[in-house]
């Protein structure tokens, strides 16, 4: 469908749904649907609008309508050597692009390349109010109004449809090597700080069942060189497990019943956690796999991550209609609500997937 | 140019309250001393504010913030002042907020690799902070011995190293923003998300429109173990542009990739002799940086690629001193244009690097129309242009002819898909071309969001982003149709 009609087509969906005052949920592959607070809302599609607007290598810069799915953005930039850098996890065979920026989350290469906003550079989208805008371009370096693109991204969806994403993409390494070692979470946690502090080409590391994980990326050289320097045996399956990571396949991630993302200061302490424990990111993120049996109160999780600086998401296994995300100070939580009705007067979108349980307030 | 108003004179009850909160040292009043605040890095927008005010503590900015809040004064926040869109002119009946006195380094963490840090702190500083533990803050933008970070993160300041490292807001991890009604909000932490929305993003590059920022952490890297750059000449304009796209087709990404043209080359040679090729229509500076034996292998392929797109001749230099001895020439470019010319304008937009030949030539041929001389030299990996406008005020008519040319240049970035500023800010120079860039609804969204955190338009206003009314007058006069979305590509 050519792109005009196709936006035009999702427009008058939100102009209807404006006019009955129903509630939207967007989505695209459903590969993310245990994530965020539930939503009653009326399913929009973006599935079938889809495909790669532009795509120039020498550029670095690829725009695509949100319904494409990953797997194709993924397959056309290896054709070309180039990847996007943030690696995004798909968590099932549809994800879609729009998918991926609304949720804003990336894989292992995180504290390495950066963030998923790090590399989105521009978006259209449609507002609560049923207009197309378009934020930001093709080009790296652009300051020109807000960043309206960083904001969405992340934002589940909650503020505006989007419709097309432009994002930087980065050359694929010329080489990868994982080297394994075996240690306890502490030590672990210890290496990966020292090597933060130094010039390596890292760009994964993790810690798995005593297993201290580091992936090496870049010239072959380079490569090289920092695997002796930083000790370990060569795995060989080590992008099995970087893809097992990053899809939560791991075993304690199945075996678990309710699982969640502490995103803490790499330099904090470790504590004991109620269920097995995942350190990725350079230490910056911690995975909790509780049990059923060990299930502890979210309150405990919440008021720790405050105390050490960080935030903690119930990322999968939250009983439906209860809060998922790090609670807000109130003052924050104040801004996010007027940003909300900046965009989305009429909480069109998405209304309570963020926070909140009553329609006045979520988000 | 603005018109110059007479500045207000301070109501006196809220000078007094001022004068409980700051010592006396701290207020501005005499209008030679207010002089010193009436313009920023773009000196042809001028206007006296009515008072300046220099606290030293956060809760000093909070208590001016509320009292300004109670008063409805507008606030402009201002750091070193060389921002160059004039993101920082006073306003006549409003106060200058100088965070100039906020220049502590609170903490530096080698461990975590990061530094908390006031808004006055200079860009430069936290890297010399840094350097006993081997670490660097990235963003380097050309006046870092002077800005500070506080004006970094309003701009979303870039610089020689962006197509690597990043801007500004990829460099930062936490913000206290005070908000216009003195509500403290902390974005972001030192881990690598936040719950929420992603306000920290939000609000870097805001100009100052959204809240004022009293302290932040950035984030420090390990510096490489070796930087090597290359210095190529070529004869002809496309045939360097051309290699920029041919560098990154190859999947290298420089640290730096900057291009100058054959004026700008002779501008600096002639000041600070560091051997550039004066024969040449172009050149280009190509580092690369990483470990040893990476940084030498890359240095191999650039040079064959250079070569292969036409050099005429490719120099590595040979150790640390040539290194900063090329760097110096890019560095003096501005001073440089100033020797060979009374006034210069410098202009920033960015367009898709295949475009870069095309907006070269267009620009040229637009400088004749106009009879101005430009000269070129920018961040060429990145796309972004510094066109540099050069004039003399002192001529009738020069300056205006300088400002049109500016402003068709910065049209011209937009028509072939780029934006009109890449690293310098919207200000108020460029508040006409937003109207371009931008449709009315796009502008009224970005209003909305100005609205949730200043209802009542205190802070910085009539910068960044243009009243939709502005723009249909403006679009009226450029004979724009009204309503009409200038980027619409369906």
């Amino acid at each position: 469908m050519p792109r005009t009609n196709c936006s035009q087509a999702l427009q008058e969906q939100i102009l209807q749904a404006l006019s009955e005052q129903k509630t939207l949920q967007p989505c695209g592959g459903h590969s993310k649907d245990f994530y965020g607070r539930t939503v009653n809302g009326e399913k929009l599609s973006c599935a079938g609008h889809r495909g790669i607007l532009n795509y120039e290598p020498k550029e670095l810069v690829l725009t695509a309508k949100s319904g494409t799915p990953l797997q194709e953005i993924e397959a056309i930039l290896a054709e070309r050597g180039q990847m996007l850098a943030f690696e995004p996890p798909h968590f099932g065979p549809g994800t879609t692009l729009g998918g991926v920026v609304a949720a804003g989350l990336a894989g292992p290469a995180r504290a390495y390349r950066g963030s998923v906003r790090d590399y989105v550079l521009g978006v259209r989208v449609i507002n609560g109010h049923g207009q197309i805008l378009h934020f930001g371009g093709e080009v790296i370096k652009n300051v020109a109004g807000y960043d309206i693109s960083r904001l969405l991204t992340g934002s589940l969806g909650t503020l505006a449809l989007l419709l097309e994403v432009s994002l930087k993409v980065l050359p694929l390494p010329e080489a990868e090597t994982t080297i394994s070692m075996s240690c306890d979470s502490t030590t672990a946690l210890q290496h990966m700080l020292t090597w933060s502090r130094q010039a390596l080409p890292i760009t994964a590391t993790a810690w798995y069942r005593d297993q201290l994980y580091c992936r090496l990326s870049g010239e072959r050289s380079a490569v090289h060189d920092a695997i002796s320097l930083i000790g370990g045996d060569e795995n060989t399956d080590g992008s099995i497990f970087w893809t097992a990571l990053r899809e939560q396949t791991l075993p304690a991630f199945t075996a678990s019943k309710r699982l969640w993302r502490l995103s803490v200061p790499p330099t904090t302490l470790l504590r004991e956690e109620s269920g097995e424990v995942i350190l990725e990111w350079g230490g910056a993120l911690r995975w909790c796999c509780e049990n059923r049996h060990l299930i502890i109160d979210k309150t405990d999780y919440w008021d720790y991550a405050k105390t050490v600086g960080g935030h903690a998401t119930c990322f999968r296994g939250a009983k439906p209609g209860t809060e998922v995300f790090q609670p807000l100070p109130s003052e924050l939580l104040a801004l996010h609500q007027r940003l909300k009705l900046a965009f989305d007067p009429k909480s069109l979108f998405n209304p309570g997937h963020l926070y909140g349980t009553t329609a006045a307030t979520g988000l | 140019m603005t018109r110059t108003k007479h500045a207000q004179t301070c109501d006196p009850v809220l000078l007094s309250v001022l004068q409980k909160i700051l010592p006396d040292d701290a207020i501005v009043t005499t209008e030679e001393e207010r002089r010193v605040y009436e313009c920023d890095g773009l000196p042809m927008f001028r206007q006296l504010p009515m008072l300046v005010v220099l606290p030293d503590t956060t809760g000093q900015v909070r208590e001016i913030l509320q009292l300004c809040h109670a008063h409805k004064v507008p606030v402009v926040a201002r750091g070193a002042g060389t921002g160059l869109s004039a993101g920082a002119t006073p306003l006549a009946d409003g106060i200058v907020l100088s965070l100039a006195r906020l220049n502590a380094i609170l903490d530096l963490d080698p461990q975590a690799c990061t530094a908390r840090v006031q808004p006055g702190v200079r860009n430069l500083a936290i890297s010399e902070a840094a350097d006993p533990h081997g670490l660097y803050y990235a963003p380097d933008p050309s006046s870092q011995i002077a800005c500070t970070i506080g004006g970094n993160v309003a701009e979303n300041s870039g610089g020689v190293h962006c197509l690597k490292y990043g801007l500004t807001v990829h460099n930062i991890l936490e913000i206290h923003l005070l908000l216009m009604d003195g509500t403290l909000l902390i974005l972001g932490s030192s881990a690598l998300d936040q719950a929420g929305y992603d306000l920290m993003a939000l609000t870097i590059g805001s100009e100052g429109l959204l809240g004022v920022g009293v302290e932040g952490v950035v984030k420090l890297l390990p510096k490489p173990v070796l930087a090597k750059v290359a210095m190529a000449a070529f004869d002809d304009v496309s045939k360097a542009a051309n290699a920029v796209g041919e560098i990154i087709a190859a999947g290298l990404i420089p640290a730096g990739l900057e291009m100058m043209d054959g004026p700008s080359i002779r501008a600096v040679e002639d000041y600070v002799r560091v051997g550039y090729p004066v024969e040449a229509a172009a050149m280009l500076l190509c580092e690369m940086d990483g470990n040893q034996v990476e940084v030498e292998s890359q240095m191999v392929r650039i040079e064959d690629l250079l070569k292969g797109c036409g050099a005429t001749s490719v120099k590595i230099a040979a150790d640390e001193a040539e290194r900063a001895k090329f760097w110096l020439g890019r560095k003096s470019a501005f001073p440089a244009a100033g020797r060979i010319s009374p006034d210069y304008y410098c202009m920033d937009g960015t367009v898709p690097r295949r475009k870069l030949a095309q907006v070269l030539e267009g620009t040229a041929q637009l400088a004749e129309e106009f009879q101005l001389t430009v000269t070129n030299i920018f961040h060429a990996g990145d796309g972004n242009l510094h066109p540099l406008i050069l004039f003399d005020a002192n001529k009738p008519g020069e300056l205006k002819r300088a400002e049109d040319l500016g402003a068709q240049i910065l049209l011209l970035c937009i028509e072939v898909g780029g934006t009109i500023t890449g690293e310098h800010g919207v200000g108020l120079e460029k508040i006409q071309q937003m109207c371009v860039q931008f449709n009315t609804e796009e502008l009224e969204q970005m209003h909305r969001v100005k609205e949730a955190f200043d209802p009542l338009q205190l802070l910085n206003p009539g910068k960044a982003v243009p009243r939709p009314r502005h723009c249909a007058e403006y679009r009226l006069a450029s004979g724009m149709k009204s309503g009409e979305d200038p980027h619409a590509k369906d």
